[in-house]
């Protein structure tokens, strides 16, 4: 069977986004290895305590010579703009997880709201990537939809 | 710290409005969030998303308006002020243009969608923005 082991997503700054995603959102440090030998290259993956297959990985936005800087430049302004990637979390309670969040200093970008498949609220990593945040009501009614 | 993209600083803009357009909001509140002049925040603001501040903050209303017209029983003017207009007239203007549809038209053709229960709300919201029109076919009209 094939499955999700690590997905990637584009950060400005890694200790920033590392600070984020494990003090703010509460997630662990899965890996983080910096290798002298591929220009001190950083893998850093973060993830849920409670999900431990599955993790996604802070990348750092490359210079030459594996990206040049007009596609550097690219990635970084999409990036900004908020349109380089979306990660969908789910939660067991979204209000409770909302004002959890918001005491730790998360800026929402929408509040929890319901809708027919849950409630659901939304906010940004410092580097403008978007979370959503999703209580999910029975999924099985949509299955066959 | 690594270099922000100044595009981050625009988003923060915008996200405001997607987040505050029930408020009395102006573009020099959207400015002020992205810590630039008005004049020059609007001109980056176009550069970054291809419109102006003004013309997002008004397409994030209507959209939210056109949600509330297919999803409540809510009276038009209930709704116009309930999305941060002030003015019944210009909503119903500026909706019938943008959706081709006055409120009611458009309530009338959209039955409660519950056939698209299963699409997440944030999809709903970016793809449900209409695009912006001046009474002038000129698209090169000036933005305001």
């Amino acid at each position: 069977m094939i499955k999700i082991a690590n997905s990637q997503l584009w950060v400005h700054d890694q200790d920033e986004a590392l600070a984020f995603y494990t003090e703010k959102l509460g997630w662990e440090v899965r890996v983080d290895a910096t290798v002298p030998e591929l220009g001190n290259f950083r893998w850093l993956t973060v993830g849920p305590a409670t999900q431990p297959e599955f993790a996604v990985v802070l990348m750092a936005i490359p210079g030459a010579p594996v990206l040049d800087d007009e596609t550097a430049e690219q990635i970084r302004t999409l990036m900004g703009k908020g349109f380089a990637g979306t990660v969908f979390l789910t939660t067991d309670d979204c209000e409770a997880s909302y004002e959890e969040l918001r005491a730790r200093g998360v800026e929402f970008t929408e509040e929890p709201t319901d809708r027919p498949y849950g409630v659901d609220a939304g906010f940004r990593d410092p580097s403008g990537n978007a979370l959503r945040l999703t209580q999910v009501k029975d999924l099985a009614q949509f299955a066959t939809a | 710290m690594a270099f922000v993209p100044p595009a981050r600083h625009l988003l923060r803009a915008r996200d405001l409005a997607d987040a505050r357009y029930f408020e009395p909001l102006t573009v020099d509140d959207l400015a002020r969030a992205a810590g630039l002049s008005p004049a020059h925040f609007s001109r980056e603001f176009r550069r970054a998303f291809g419109e102006t501040p003004h013309q997002y903050l008004l397409t994030r209303r209507l959209e939210r308006a056109a949600a509330l017209l297919r999803t409540t029983d809510r009276s038009v003017a209930d709704i116009c002020l309930s999305v941060g207009l002030q003015s019944v007239g210009s909503f119903t203007t500026s909706f019938g243009r943008m959706f081709g549809l006055s409120p009611t038209a458009y309530r009338a053709a959209h039955p409660p969608a519950a056939a698209y229960a299963v699409i997440p709300s944030c999809v709903t919201r970016v793809y449900g923005r209409p695009v912006h029109r001046t009474f002038r076919e000129d698209s090169r009209a000036t933005p305001s």
